[in-house]
């Protein structure tokens, strides 16, 4: 009949990548050897305390390893999966295993940094979530809008505004939540802008996007070194509390971390859950990814791509708002300029890497913050290795992950393209 | 009792063009009706109209005898219109059941989607239509056949029952285009009426009630099944007689210049497509590659013309090794491409028609000189291959994307046979086209070849594989089975070879006597 079903079926991963995966592993067994293993002492341990700082809800106790024996069997065990790896392969597993490997890697430098010492890995991982927030909000926007097909790059610059103007309104009407809508509707304002630019006038999306990035510094910028700093009651937000979750709070180990902390990191959660249930259970959202892969499909069947796409382009500027207003209002209480550090752009490569669905753009953003919270804590831990190098691992992570795990993603098939109706 | 349908008096104009001509139109209960016309004669524009699409400049449509305006699909919807387009519209990361929901999908609590309600109603209609399909696949994942059926589906899911099909038959196997039409029988036969286009005549005898002929936008004839033959339905449609056999002398096939040894290629899905194939080519002869789609033909295709890399084997071309060689390096060495999906692989849609002419030879002079383009050289060139291929198009300038299927086959057809060249790869290059250009496309074929150019052709048009090749080569999942002398084939003979019966239990049904020719039309 029509399709044949055919015979052979070659390896999922092409041999050289298999090869390639194989000795990029055994190199980081390598590199745990020589850089962690033979480094520590016989003998000592390392202690990691499993309570954040400050807090005395789900208090749990510390976690006391031996250095030497952890490394040894991290680095055996890298090394065997490495050679697996080069000689007959994984499969579709090999992301996973290198995955794993990944994070082999840095548990051993975990260990072997806190060798003789203790660490809070407790106060590290909730420093993550907190520095993965606007990560993941900001991948979340993204998702919103490339999912109905219009490429929003405009992200970091939304933040930063809302972060300025969060701090700004705040501060004069000394009320979290003006300031939190203060920030949601410059948000959507600029967003609104590059829909108009990209959807109506069809303008590269890439470029408008930049464009409102330009913008958005600039504007910033200079409202924040001509008013904000010298009038410093317009640069003194309240911000939003702690908030302990009843009973949630009181389990060890994940209570601190998810359930007594602000209100944001909640929002999160509650936007994962409902953008994940919006986009894939409801019309809503049917017609909304229709709209990101066929247009013409999708306008064929009575559905208005342009206006579907607005509203996406709004929505992902009402969640680069909640984004944006967590630098102001939800962690430092002040807007310093360029405060958002490029994490639109980090959060734009968690929703690639979680291949443009909340769950995957949530669980990468986590990873970046990860990687964000390890450099900060280290660097004050004093490991030797200079600052400037440890700063970079946040995007050296992105920049790995984007290089050798992401494979073929799932980008909406209309993305960044303009819909014109003949 | 009021037709159905009544179209009357449309008239739309492009920039240039008039696309109809005041256009009547009727179509009546429970009837086939065929709409016949050259490429780019206005067939596709009057359907548009008539779901949505396009705005009439002028003109009327009734409903069952009650006026009517169609200012949006959703309206048409709402006056039982549904339509299969030419380029199917479904998302192929989607499932049946989403795609064939999408726009009027069944919820439940507010505004969640009722997918178990939805692929309940699916199993009903395809029940009762015999059109057999898994709501749960993915489109992406299904035959073109099936995804058709999938089009039909969202029709009637959405109770059209006036259904009209824009070339249905153009992206369907002759097997699958024989389900089409069961399934289409079996519509009329419940009430649904249908207008049907399409470019093979044959078609058109065995199925429809009534055939009406548009030529440049106007409606020139109309008649019925009994009353016509091919002959006299293609000169209605050109306007002149059409020689429906093509003319061509026996071959003196010269040194060989495609070489292909042990060659094995894999699909995108990693899935071997081509696998240990091993054939040659010789100047001056036209090697048919018969098959069902998806045996490996497109794959063959991309790896000759160096659009795909080879997992192994070799390939050269006349005596030069081209194994995974650029698509550039080969098409230099004097290869032409034809490429099975035009709009993907042979054109830049929202190119004009001047600079898809010169794709391959842009840099080159005369067409650059160092960093410039030469726009008069290459207008000229345009100008041209216009007027020597009998391109319809308004004038140079016009955007490919806006021309008709068959006018922007011809684009390619000029770009690629107009430069010199050794051999030349043709991938189902009559599809969609209508009979005057299919007729001028194999006169093309045939004279390259009789210049001395090596032609490998892949077609699963059975007729048109018989009528032009010297030589047949049968693939069936990925392994060319036999190769047979064109007087030995016929449809019967080539059929169970493509369905995978062995050469040797086929062999009864070689033909030994002179050898008969059917047209492709
Ligand atoms: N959007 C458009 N803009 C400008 N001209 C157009 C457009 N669509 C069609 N045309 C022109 O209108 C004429 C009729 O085109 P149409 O697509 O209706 O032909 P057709 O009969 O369907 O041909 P085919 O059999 O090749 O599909 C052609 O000359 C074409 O170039
Ligand atoms: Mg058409």
């Amino acid at each position: 009949m029509a399709n044949a079903v055919l015979v052979r079926k070659l390896e999922g991963v092409s041999p050289t990548r298999q090869r390639w995966m194989g000795v990029v592993e055994i190199g980081m067994a390598v590199l745990i050897l020589i850089f962690f293993t033979l480094k520590v002492q016989p003998g000592s341990t390392s202690t990691f305390n499993m309570t954040p700082g400050g807090i005395t809800r789900g208090v749990a106790g510390d976690w006391v390893v031996p250095a030497l024996g952890t490394l040894i069997f991290l680095t055996v065990v890298a090394f065997l999966l490495g050679v697996y790896q080069f000689v007959r392969g994984f499969g579709k597993w090999t992301n996973g295993v290198l995955g794993i490997i990944v994070a082999f890697f840095v548990f051993g430098f975990l260990v072997w940094a806190s060798a003789g010492k203790s660490l809070n890995l407790s106060g590290m991982l909730s420093a993550a979530v907190l520095l993965g927030v606007p990560i993941i909000l900001g991948a979340f926007s993204g998702v919103i809008s490339e999912r109905a097909g219009v490429v929003n790059i405009a992200i970091e610059g939304l933040m930063l505004m809302a972060a300025m103007v969060g701090a700004l309104v705040g501060s004069v009407t000394q009320s979290i939540w003006w300031g939190l809508l203060g920030a949601i509707v410059s948000s959507v304002l600029l967003a609104l802008v590059h829909g108009v630019l990209s959807i109506k006038y069809k303008i590269n999306q890439i470029i408008s996007g930049t464009v409102i990035n330009i913008f958005s510094t600039g504007m910033t910028s200079y409202l924040s070194s001509k008013f904000m700093q010298t009038y410093q009651n317009l640069n003194n937000p309240p911000i939003f509390p702690r908030i302990p979750i009843p009973l949630l709070a009181d389990i060890p180990i994940i209570g601190p971390l998810f359930f007594n902390t602000n209100i944001f990191v909640y929002l999160t959660f509650i936007l994962l859950i409902v953008i994940q249930v919006a986009l894939f259970s409801t019309r809503w959202g049917l017609r909304l990814r229709s709209v990101g892969e066929h247009p013409k499909a999708a306008d064929t069947l009575g559905i208005n791509v342009i206006r579907t796409r607005y509203v996406a382009v709004i929505l992902s500027g009402v969640v680069a708002g909640i984004g944006g207003a967590f630098f102001t209002l939800g962690s430092v209480g002040r807007f310093d300029e360029m405060m958002t550090a490029g994490k639109g752009f980090i959060g734009l490569a968690a929703m690639i890497f979680g291949n443009w669905t909340p769950i995957g753009a949530f669980l990468a953003g986590l990873m970046f913050g990860f990687a964000d919270s390890v450099a900060t804590k280290l660097s004050i831990l004093g490991t030797g290795i200079p600052t400037q190098f440890m700063a970079m691992a946040p995007y050296l992570t992105t920049m790995i992950v984007l290089a050798g795990l992401v494979g073929r993603g799932q980008v909406p098939a209309a993305d960044g393209e303009p819909y014109t109706k003949e | 009792m009021a037709p159905v349908l009544q179209l009357s008096g449309i008239t739309k104009r492009f920039p240039g063009v008039l696309a109809n001509d005041h256009i009547d139109l009727t179509l009546n209960e429970g009837e086939i009706l065929a709409l016949l016309g050259e490429n780019g004669a206005g067939k596709s524009t009057l359907m548009n109209i008539l779901y949505g699409l396009y705005q009439p400049d002028e003109g009327e449509i009734q409903v069952r005898g009650k006026k009517v305006t169609i200012h949006s699909p959703t309206d048409a919807i709402n006056a039982g219109i549904g339509m299969v387009h030419q380029h199917f519209m479904l998302i192929p990361v989607f499932t049946v059941t989403e795609n064939v929901m999408l726009g009027s999908e069944s919820v439940r609590g507010g505004d969640f989607l009722d997918r178990k309600k939805a692929a309940d109603r699916i199993r009903e209609i395809s029940e009762s239509y015999k059109l057999e399909v898994n709501p749960d696949s993915y489109v992406k994942d299904l035959p073109v056949g099936v995804q058709q059926r999938v089009e039909i589906i969202k029709l009637l899911y959405r109770e059209a029952n006036i259904l009209i099909f824009d070339e249905p038959t153009a992206v369907l196997t002759p097997q699958e285009a024989d389900e089409l039409f069961e399934i289409m029988r079996t519509l009329v036969k419940q009430g649904k009426s249908i207008i049907f286009i399409t470019h093979k005549l044959r078609e058109v005898l065995e199925i429809s009630d009534r055939v009406m002929v548009i030529r440049r936008g106007a409606m020139v004839g109309s008649t019925t099944p009994e009353k016509a033959d091919k002959q006299k339905l293609a000169e209605m449609m050109v306007g002149r007689s059409v020689h429906l056999e093509v003319e061509k002398a026996i071959s003196t096939p010269g040194d060989v210049v495609l070489q292909v040894q042990n060659l094995v290629v894999a699909d995108p899905k990693n899935q071997i497509a081509v696998d240990e194939v091993t054939f040659e080519v010789r100047a001056g002869e036209i090697l048919g590659v018969a098959g069902v789609q998806g045996n490996g033909q497109t794959e063959l295709v991309e790896a000759v013309t160096g659009l795909r890399a080879a997992v192994s084997g070799k390939i050269h071309l006349m005596g030069q090794e081209i194994t995974n060689l650029s698509p550039r390096q080969v098409t230099e060495l004097g290869c032409a491409h034809v490429p099975e999906d035009r709009q993907r692989d042979g054109l830049v849609l929202s190119f004009p028609v001047a600079d898809n002419s010169v794709l391959c030879t842009y840099y080159q002079t005369p067409y650059a000189k160092g960093l410039n383009m030469q726009a008069h050289v290459i207008l000229e060139n345009a100008h041209r291959l216009i007027k020597d291929f009998d391109i319809r198009t308004p004038n140079a300038q016009t955007n490919v994307g806006s021309l008709s299927g068959g006018n922007q086959q011809k684009v390619i057809i000029a770009r690629e046979f107009s430069r010199p060249i050794k051999f030349l790869v043709a991938s189902q290059p009559t599809r969609g086209l209508d009979v005057g250009s299919i007729e001028y496309i194999h006169r093309r074929i045939v004279e390259k070849r009789d210049e001395g150019c090596a032609v490998l052709l892949v077609s699963p048009e059975l007729d048109e594989i018989i009528e032009l090749s010297d030589r047949i080569a049968v693939m069936y999942r990925g392994k060319v089975v036999a190769v047979v002398s064109a007087d030995e084939a016929n449809k019967a003979y080539l059929g169970l070879l493509m369905a995978g019966v062995s050469p040797e239990q086929a062999e009864s049904a070689k033909t030994k006597g002179p050898r008969v020719v059917e047209t492709t039309f």
